[in-house]
């Protein structure tokens, strides 16, 4: 290669828990590694080692290593570091931190979506705390939060963050680039127990078909044994009309989601409150959606200050038969989950069906039955995810079952 | 001169500090409620109107007159208030005067320094200024660090400062008062006019204890000036100037409540875990500053007490549009304020009657018989560390820098519940430590630590653990909370100090609670 | 002649006025500290007994009480009848003034429970020093001048016991609410702010934080809840009357007519008048002058009663700075008018401080025992000899621009203008005129007045002039029969020695 010099990473005053790195490949020398840090007294020591031990990694000998450093993670400088050597080096090798504990766990075909937070995939600062806000989902995004120029640095720090950042159970999702970009941001997914992924601007089954076909590659290299779970995302009128067979197309598609921004824009209208220029779409989405037995999630609400005008939208959306919506800002999951909470009927009926599941269980039966009415696992599973959503919304006493029988028996 | 420091001593929080600060004795830090004062309050020379002019009009035709007729000379104490805040004009105009008077090795002693006072920085190094003892924020504090002041900072609270000028401990020569609204007499207050910040209560025992008063205004009206927040009966010269502040830098047109998810979410939590301590009933009080997150506080205080049908019967200041905005829904019965933050906050003050400005005197002063911040229920404040014993830092940072001042954080450690909502970490930097690097506060007062990833109650507080024991919220213990920090960010390296000190941090009582070390550059 | 040393303490003898200069400290009060008051502000204590005995009252203390409840006062009395209980002697009585209710002082001065009293003696009590009978010499000051001697450590105050119409437990206390409420307790200032133990008494005990805290809670020790500090209808006036007397009338119009052509009264004046019936006269006749003109006051200095209230809400008034509240009308503006405020004598009379409110009024208005042919004023005693008055802030107002003094030329044959005042209260140089219903007389220092006045068809005559025409109609009068004996003595503003009161015999 013929280049020198790379970067990788972001400055500037605002930038927090990020770094920029500067590499610069010598041709004698040795290494020699500059940092200007807010925390160089704390971690100054334990970031020079770290660079050491990548630049070993790639082999690389002599260099100038520069770092302005506003606080990252270790995890951050590692993608900082790794996306600037591989401007320079041509090479497979991934530095790869290891994946903590907290990162093992799965997400359940079956599991509510009500709320998914969008996360820039290129901004580390806003992804470490994300998991804490409780979101079902969080979405590291590379598609359209992240810059041109950026999307390769960001696939790296996606990677780093599935690998190290605690989201606190919720369900790790990835919005990969179009079709088909989006294909070689795969491989950087898979591996990294990765949930699910966006398909966005979806317009045909045959994109999730090309998509499973490289999912199922990485999955057998690299030995993922669980399922990929997909949400295409319908951006389009082309996508609209198309929805049913996208929902379809494979039985990875748990969720399908619709993206009124881009869809307003394609069919040339002003996106307005009331919605009614989407009024179309969205009902047929949700009615291919049910039809395939698929979650059906609508867009993101867009005015991050107005909580009120939030609460009526979700209002809206459930009524239609959504079951989800996306989220820009943390302080929106709270709003969403409690609009899209279950109605007294829904936690009356999950009652009945989990404290059958008790009972069966109890009396050691495979079999739980409600009246003459088999019930299959995942609607008990559904049904307890209802229960204990309305005991954390508190909705219900976590003592719910005691009160039940009591009322039922007398 | 005396020397800088001498004859350090282990005091009661297991920290070397120094006996002797400046060429003053000082006495260790001996425990929370331990050190009883044995001597009297400062007597002030007595005056006679027959030295001031009858028709009551003590005008000077500049500052520097006033200065020269006080007797501006060399080693003075020279007192200023913050209320103007980064706004300030007169501090660096002050010491301007001196350097052109050639006056050195003067003391300052502000209520607090702000970033635009990075300008006195030349006259500490050209000798005009000795040493500061008050607050040192951003490039004054980092000047200490770097042990370039020719004197020992001297860190109080609020209210320890006006103990120590009350006591004195710190006896003032001349103290100028920067007014937004004042009489020909001196009489003044920070209500009216384009400087106005509300309130001057910081100013109050400069005035009152001050060999020398200079009142220097911008908006000079006749007599009587009122409400006088500050009394023309201890003032000698008042000044008028064209600006004694920078309007948009002394109060914000809007205080805002925090947008990001982090600090409302720690807000949410604290208030949640206050209405389940049973702290948020009916006619209960609290103090929560006007920092993003404590603001917030404050908004879902105002949410449950709607909810639920709860008065408060007093809100402490800082005020702001929220704490107003609860006071005129009548939420709030009184809000007891130190000062304003927002134009809304001086609105209130001059015309609702139960807006009552107060001072560090009745609000935090320790060598009183009793103070105000005892008697809040709840207080909520930040801090740049806490260690695993709950110590608690808030002017030194990781690295060692002091950076911040201590403010009314000490003295409001006496409320009966303090709660730190913090966040676990900033940019990598843990905040909660095996140690932290200056103890400003000790951790038997401070009760509850709220971050985003769990909830630490002190220890010593039983009865909270017990109200707590059923509650959602993730209550965790304080190495708990510890290690996850560290897990997430890795375990610190330890600052880099040499042994050199530069400031000491006094404790409400007078006492020297910690030192602050120079750091290696 | 005066002594240079009173209850043994040494004293300045006048030296002229502005001529004193204090070249000490002022009193420096032990530190307390929080450690030592309960953490949850509740200092209320059983009673006035038991806080007497907590602050360690004990024999030759010095107990300060302010005069805030007037003749109403039912706490004064108490202090010293729980002395007795305890057996404690020798005590110093400090108030800011006394009224004919303490007469059950007598007593406990007989008995040695209280040693003398330093403050204005009215009636009963200005007798009985008059007559000899107390065991200290008394000390009469002004309010100025005890805030002086506060301040500066002359007197210095073990125990003050302070009268609160209302208080939190935390001893926040005002006036301004409760069955006693009296508007201000501005007299009290100095004493919780320099007394070494502060006891609030209250009998409306209401939740922190009791605004405005006119007594700063974090001066005092305990709070005491008892069923009544006051008779209400002694403490303030239901309502104050303008006198009818004809020849009072005579006395207010003329000197509201002097003002006026003397140009004294102006627009934006400063002004104050007392609330004696010929001062109230004095106002209700300025403030048509000041509306005929469409001419404002700025600033009224109380004691304030329903005229000036009057004034402050026809817009005649800008402010009222008040130091007490004569009656109802007066206390309830306070509470609700925002220019009307309370105005401590600490802030208004001081002298020993940086300037004070009364060397800027244009108009002051007072009364006067006597005068002399050299315009010293006598208030304290009777051309009998008889102690029987306090100085009240008389001294202080001095200290105006312009000082009048509107007074009948005798009283019950008894002339008011004399060759030499009994008591010297305030020297001649210092009052500027009297007004007498036969006559205004000039003092010959102020040549501006007399140039100015040339020409008015008012009665100006030489003080001698107005002495010789009572002597006319009343005949010479005897000097008093007096002893050697000093039972008082009177300070100036400046904590001198201006006079003293001498042993009448009788």
């Amino acid at each position: 290669m013929s280049n020198k010099i790379a970067t990788a990473g972001n400055m500037g005053k605002k930038v927090r828990s990020d770094c920029f790195v500067t590499l610069e490949l010598k041709d004698s020398g040795g290494i020699s590694i500059e940092q200007k840090s807010k925390v160089q007294v704390m971690y100054g020591e334990s970031n020079k080692k770290l660079c050491e031990d990548i630049l070993s990694f790639f082999e690389i000998k002599n260099a100038q290593l520069t770092i302005e450093d506003s606080g990252a993670l270790p995890l951050v400088i590692a993608a900082r570091i790794e996306a600037a050597v591989k401007e320079l080096i041509d090479t497979d090798k991934e530095y790869l931190l290891d994946i903590i504990e907290e990162n093992k766990y799965t997400s359940e075909k079956e599991q509510f979506r009500f709320s998914r937070l969008y996360l820039p995939g290129n901004t580390p600062s806003m992804m470490l705390n994300a998991g804490i806000h409780d979101p079902n989902g969080i979405i590291l995004d590379l598609e359209d939060s992240v810059a041109f120029n950026k999307k390769k640095e960001a696939q790296l720090l996606v990677r780093n963050a599935l690998r190290g950042i605690n989201f606190y159970g919720a369900e790790r999702m990835v919005r990969i680039n179009q079709f088909p970009k989006g294909l070689e941001d795969i491989k950087y997914l898979i591996p990294h127990n990765v949930h699910m992924l966006l398909v966005p601007k979806c317009e045909g089954a045959d994109q999730i078909k090309q998509l499973e076909v490289k999912i199922d590659e990485l999955r057998k290299q690299h030995k993922v044994e669980r399922p990929i779970y997909l949400m295409p995302i319908i951006e389009s009128a082309l996508g609209v009309e198309k929805a049913f067979e996208i929902a379809t197309a494979s039985e990875n598609v748990v969720a399908m989601a619709i993206g009124l921004e881009d869809y307003t824009a394609d069919l040339g209208a002003r996106r307005t409150n009331e919605a009614v220029e989407s009024f179309y779409a969205r009902t047929r989405m949700v009615n291919a959606c049910k039809a395939a037995r698929i979650q059906a999630i609508d867009s993101v609400f867009s005015d991050v200050a107005d909580m009120d005008a939030l609460r009526e939208n979700v209002k809206t959306s459930k009524g239609l038969g959504f079951e989800g919506m996306g989220c820009i800002h943390p302080r929106q999951i709270k709003v969403i989950h409690e609009s899209f909470a279950p109605e007294a009927e829904e936690i009356d009926k999950a009652k009945k069906i989990v404290n059958a599941f008790i009972d069966a269980t109890e009396k050691g039966l495979g079999v739980v039955s409600l009246g003459t009415k088999m019930i299959d696992p995942p609607v008990v599973k559904r049904a307890e995810k209802t229960i204990n959503l309305a005991i954390s919304l508190g909705l219900i006493s976590e003592n719910w079952r005691e009160e039940f029988l009591n009322e039922q028996a007398g | 001169m005396a020397k800088k420091y001498a004859d350090l001593v282990k005091n009661a929080v297991g920290r070397m500090v120094p006996t002797e600060v400046n060429g003053q004795k000082q006495v260790p830090f001996q425990g929370v409620g331990k050190f009883k004062p044995e001597t009297s309050k400062h007597g002030p020379k007595i005056v006679s109107c027959a030295d001031f002019p009858e028709d009551g009009n003590k005008e000077v035709t500049s500052l520097k007159e006033a200065l020269v007729k006080a007797g501006l000379k060399d080693g003075m104490t020279i007192s200023t208030h913050h209320h103007f805040r980064n706004g300030d004009l007169l501090a660096n105009k002050i010491f301007d005067i001196a350097k052109e008077l050639g006056v050195k090795d003067l003391r300052w002693v502000p209520s607090a320094s702000f970033p635009c006072h990075e300008h006195l920085i030349q006259y500490l190094e050209d000798g005009t200024i000795h040493h500061i003892e008050g607050s040192m924020n951003g490039p004054l504090g980092r000047f200490a660090s770097y042990g370039k002041m020719r004197g020992l900072g001297v860190l109080r609270s609020h209210g320890g400062r006006y103990q120590a000028i009350q006591d004195g401990e710190v006896k003032i020569d001349i103290a100028i008062i920067g007014a937004a609204c004042a009489d020909p007499f001196g009489n003044a207050n920070g209500l009216y006019g384009s400087s106005a910040s509300g309130l001057l209560g910081f100013a109050l025992a400069d005035s009152q204890y001050a060999d020398k008063v200079i009142v220097v205004t911008d908006n000079m009206v006749p007599f009587p000036c009122i409400p006088w927040q500050i009394q023309g009966n201890y003032v000698d010269y008042t000044v008028q100037v064209d600006q004694v502040g920078i309007p948009e830098k002394i109060v914000s047109g809007t205080t805002q409540i925090t947008k990001s998810p982090d600090r409302l979410l720690l807000a949410e939590m604290t208030a949640q875990l206050c209405w389940e301590a049973g702290i948020i009933r009916d006619g209960f009080s609290f103090q929560s500053g006007a920092g993003g997150t404590s603001l917030a506080v404050g908004d879902y205080f105002a949410k449950i007490m709607r909810k639920e049908g709860i008065k408060a019967r007093f809100a402490r200041g800082g005020s702001n549009k929220y704490l107003v905005s609860m006071l005129e829904e009548g939420l709030i019965e009184y809000i007891l304020d130190g000062q304003t933050f927002d134009l809304k906050g001086v609105q209130s003050m001059a015309d609702n009657p139960n807006h009552v400005w107060t001072s560090p005197f009745t609000s935090y002063n320790y060598h009183g018989k009793g103070n105000f911040a005892g008697l809040v229920d709840v207080v909520i404040l930040g801090a740049t560390e806490v260690d695993v014993n709950f110590n608690a830092n808030v002017v030194t940072h990781s690295d060692g820098l002091l950076l911040h001042g201590i403010g009314g954080w000490q003295n409001c450690l006496f409320s009966k519940t303090v709660i730190l909502p913090i966040p676990l970490f900033r940019d990598r930097i843990p905040v909660i430590l095996d140690e932290v690097t200056t103890i400003c506060g000790p951790g038997e007062l401070i009760d509850v630590i709220v971050t985003e990833r769990g909830i630490a109650i002190n220890p010593k507080r039983k009865d909270l653990i017990e109200a707590l024991k059923d509650s959602t919220l993730p209550i965790k213990t304080i190495e708990e909370l510890k290690d996850e920090a560290e897990k997430i960010c890795g375990k610190p390296a330890k600052a880099n100090f040499d042994d050199e000190l530069v400031a000491v941090i006094k404790w409400v009582d007078g006492t020297i609670i910690d030192s602050v070390r120079k750091v290696k550059p | 002649m005066v002594p240079t040393e009173i209850n043994g303490k040494e004293v300045i003898p006048f030296k002229g006025i502005g001529k004193h200069k204090p070249t000490g400290r002022k009193y420096a009060p032990p530190i307390p500290t929080v450690i030592d008051y309960p953490e949850d502000g509740n200092k209320v204590i059983g009673s006035l007994k038991e806080a007497l005995q907590k602050c360690g009252l004990k024999d030759g203390m010095t107990i300060s009480t302010h005069h805030h409840l007037r003749n109403g006062d039912l706490v004064s009395n108490t202090i010293f009848d729980t002395a007795a209980e305890m057996g404690v002697k020798d005590l110093v009585w400090f108030p800011s003034a006394s009224f004919p209710c303490n007469e059950p002082i007598i007593k406990h001065l007989e008995s040695g429970v209280v040693n003398r009293i330093e403050g204005s003696m009215n009636g009963p009590l200005g007798r009985f020093v008059s007559q000899g009978k107390m065991k200290g010499t008394a000390v009469l000051r002004s309010h100025g001048g005890r805030v002086q001697a506060i301040q500066d450590g002359e007197v210095q105050i073990d125990i003050a016991v302070l009268a609160a119409p209302s208080s939190d437990a935390f001893g926040n206390g005002n006036a301004l609410n409760g069955p006693s409420a009296c508007g201000v307790l501005g007299y009290a200032t100095a004493d919780f702010r320099y007394a070494d133990k502060v006891i609030v008494v209250t009998d409306n005990l209401v939740d922190f934080p009791n605004m405005p805290m006119e007594i700063e809670g974090n001066y005092v020790d305990f709070v005491v809840v008892v069923d009544k500090i006051g008779i209400p209808e002694k403490i303030v006036s239901g309502t104050t009357q303008i006198t009818k007397s004809p020849d009072r009338l005579l006395i207010a119009e003329l000197t509201a007519r002097f003002l006026q052509e003397s140009e004294i009264l102006k627009d934006g004046c400063y002004m104050q008048a007392g609330a004696g019936g010929t001062s109230l006269a004095i106002g209700h006749y300025v403030h048509q002058i000041l509306k005929e003109k469409g001419w404002k006051s700025k600033l009224g200095f109380g004691g304030s009663t329903k005229y000036m209230v009057q004034m402050l809400e026809e817009g005649t008034m800008e402010h009222i700075m008040d130091a007490q509240a004569f009656d109802l009308d007066a206390v309830a503006s306070i509470d609700k008018n925002k220019n009307h405020h309370q105005y401590p004598v600490f802030n208004a009379y001081n002298y020993h401080s940086k300037g004070n409110l009364t060397s800027m009024m244009d108009i002051m208005i007072l009364g006067a025992t006597e005068v002399d042919v050299n315009f010293n004023g006598n208030v304290a005693t009777h051309s009998d000899g008889y102690l029987l008055h306090g100085i009240g802030g008389w001294q202080n107002c001095l200290h105006a621009k312009n000082v009048i003094l509107p007074i009948p030329l005798f009283r019950d044959r008894i002339p008011v203008i004399k060759d030499e005042v009994t008591t010297i209260c305030g020297p001649g140089e210092m009052i500027d005129i009297i007004v007498t219903e036969r006559g205004i007389a000039i003092n010959p220092k102020r040549k501006d007045l007399i140039e100015k006045m040339k020409g008015s068809n008012l009665p100006i005559k030489t003080i001698e002039e107005l002495k010789a025409e009572a002597e006319a109609i009343c005949g010479p009068s005897q000097k008093p029969n007096l002893s050697d004996e000093i039972v008082a003595a009177i300070k100036w503003v400046d904590g001198t020695v201006i006079d003293v009161v001498r042993k009448v015999i009788d």
